[in-house]
């Protein structure tokens, strides 16, 4: 599959790629803001999970990111975002594009040309991608994303989820240096989800491109990520590694989802019977249970 | 009360959308269609209240051809979500949207109060009442379209993805109200890829895959059949997912829920100990 994941990039882990400190942000003819004081620090090549509940402000953040806000929410800004050591308010969403690749939560507000091929090529031609470059590219992003055999049809006459791959087709041809994406499966059959965060993951790995993913579904994707975020009510309330967030007690009270997983674990731990670990997965609680099961059989 | 017999759809670009489905909906069924991206879902569920007409073959709803019947005549008794909220919202606050079917079928001005305040409350808006919709969050635009189709309670609810951009509180709560809504005698039709919502719910499931239905049973069967799963592009729950991975010691497979699963576990723990 991939030539293209093979060219190698050369990658510093301890640069800071995202930063924010004391943003604050209210929409035009917002009652209060919607982003509270966050601040953040991101690392290039960091494979962030970004979740809260609905309304928290996650795509919010997602819009200062690649300049949206404030260049096309105008709105109230306080404080500073700087990606890839720019500042955001000083460059335009165009220069910004080079750098952040954005998968919008809806996909239908992304897609607007007149086949599904040219909506993918569109990002490219900005870049400047020489034309031999494009076709490949193009046609490696419509063959990961499941789509090549809807190339030459019109974006508005596809289903949801076929619309949600052209959506992320687009930014993976791009392969920007960071990539945000905002519930980017939300549409998808959950075979095509899993391949989907499959091909992120290795973008992730083997080119080091930073990856920003907001999804309610931790179980998903976890096992992908280095870094999670939980915002509530427009502030950032968890800040660390997987295992540390998903066990702690607040990520309970703010209703981040449990994995089926952990739930059996817990119904069996009330029951006197303990695993050896937490499991996030089916795979590990199909492990631990064997263990267990296993061994008290004699 | 949904009858649909050997439909064909041909969209103008030629696309085969369904081919061949038939399926009978009654009066109180809670149905829940899967299926891969591109099978068909949206499309038939849209025949259900005369949106799409088959190019071949026939819906009746309540024993009228859709064929004969206005839109708006046939929506009469029947609420419809969208997958994407974005087309069904119009109105300048969220009160209004919710409000709008409520004034159209010309309730007095005392009910609809009280029920947009009630459906408001359910789906969470309280705060956003005066908001404009398009002025919300993505999973706060698609509980205003739920909103706006639950307060005035239609007999028929066909909810395409329900669950999209909605986290685990929002999730449960709308889970316990269509498990209700159901309960109750109302017929509930469920787009949906949420396999752990659909486990939960535990309905009858339609699994679609290139136009076609490929089975039509219950929940607990259908989604732990990993052959039929994987034809439809899906994955079977969680828990069914760990039970596979146990068949060895004599377990079954076909498991589906926590509570059953962990009385399973301890009765083979306890029967040996
Ligand atoms: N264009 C807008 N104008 C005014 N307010 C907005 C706008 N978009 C969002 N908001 C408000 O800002 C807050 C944060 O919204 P945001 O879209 O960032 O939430 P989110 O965490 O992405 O939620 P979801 O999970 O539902 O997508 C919400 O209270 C929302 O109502
Ligand atoms: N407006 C349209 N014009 C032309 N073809 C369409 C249109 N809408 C959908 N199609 C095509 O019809 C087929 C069925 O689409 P449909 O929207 O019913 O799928 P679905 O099962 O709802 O998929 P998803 O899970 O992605 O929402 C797909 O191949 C799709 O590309
Ligand atoms: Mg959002
Ligand atoms: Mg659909």
């Amino acid at each position: 599959m991939d030539d293209i994941l093979c060219e190698s990039r050369t990658v510093n882990k301890t640069l800071a790629i995202i930063n924010t400190s004391g943003l604050i942000y209210t929409y035009p003819g917002g009652r209060e803001p919607s982003l509270v004081d966050v601040s953040l620090t991101i690392e290039k090549g960091d494979y962030v999970i970004l979740t809260g509940p609905s309304g928290c402000g996650k795509t919010t953040l997602c819009r200062c990111l690649n300049g949206l806000i404030p260049h096309f929410y105008s709105g109230k800004l306080e404080g500073e975002i700087k990606v890839a050591s720019l500042t955001v308010s000083e460059h335009s969403i165009y220069e910004l594009a080079k750098h952040v690749g954005l998968v919008f939560q809806n996909p239908e507000n992304q897609l607007f040309a007149l086949s599904v091929e040219k909506d993918v090529a569109f990002g490219l031609e900005n870049l400047g991608v020489p034309r031999e470059d494009m076709r490949a590219r193009v046609d490696w992003a419509l063959q990961m994303t499941g789509i090549y055999d809807l190339r030459e049809r019109a974006p508005h006459e596809l289903s949801g989820g076929q619309q949600q791959r052209v959506a992320i087709a687009c930014v993976l041809a791009m392969k920007p240096d960071i990539m945000v994406l905002d519930e980017p499966t939300s549409f998808l059959d959950p075979l095509g989800a899993q391949k989907i965060f499959e091909v992120i993951g290795d973008l992730n790995k083997k080119l080091g491109i930073t990856v920003i993913l907001v999804e309610h579904r931790l179980d998903l994707a976890s096992k992908y990520a280095n870094h999670v975020i939980v915002m509530d009510e427009g502030k950032v309330v968890l800040d660390g590694k997987p295992l540390d967030v998903f066990d702690s007690e607040s990520a309970r009270l703010i209703g981040v989802g449990i994995p089926k997983a952990t739930r059996l674990y817990q119904a069996l731990r009330q029951s006197g019977v303990y695993l050896n670990r937490v499991p996030v997965n089916s795979q590990e609680a199909t492990l631990l249970l064997q263990e267990v099961l296993t061994r008290d059989r004699g | 009360m949904i009858e649909v017999k050997d439909v064909y759809f041909t969209y103008p670009n030629n696309v085969e959308a369904l081919k061949g489905v038939s399926l009978n909906i009654r009066k109180g069924d809670f149905v829940a269609i899967m299926g891969q991206n591109g099978a068909g879902k949206t499309t038939l569920v849209k025949h259900f209240n005369g949106l799409l007409k088959p190019t071949k073959g026939t819906v009746t709803v309540n024993g009228v051809d859709t064929r004969e019947e206005s839109v708006a005549k046939l929506s009469r008794g029947i609420g419809f979500v969208f997958q994407n909220p974005d087309n069904q919202l119009f109105c300048e606050t969220v009160e209004e949207e919710v409000a709008f079917a409520l004034r159209n079928f010309g309730f007095e001005d005392k009910i609809i109060q009280k029920r947009v305040e009630w459906a408001i409350n359910l789906l969470g808006l309280a705060k956003h009442r005066q908001s404009s919709p398009f002025m919300l969050s993505g999973g706060e635009r698609k509980r205003v379209a739920l909103a706006s189709v639950l307060a005035w309670n239609p007999d028929v609810v066909i909810l395409d993805e329900p669950t999209i951009g909605q986290d685990y509180q929002q999730k449960e709560k709308l889970r316990q109200f269509i498990v209700q809504l159901n309960a109750q005698g109302k017929t509930v039709v469920v787009v949906t890829h949420d396999v752990e919502f659909v486990a939960e719910c535990n309905p009858r499931v339609v699994l679609m895959a290139q136009g076609e239905i490929v089975v039509d049973g219950d929940a607990k069967h259908v989604l732990t059949n990993a052959k039929l799963v994987t034809e439809a592009s899906i994955v079977p729950p969680q828990i069914s997912q760990i039970f596979m991975g146990l068949t060895d010691l004599g377990l079954p497979f076909d498991i589906i829920d926590v509570y059953e699963a962990r009385d399973i576990l301890l009765d083979f723990l306890g029967g040996d100990l």
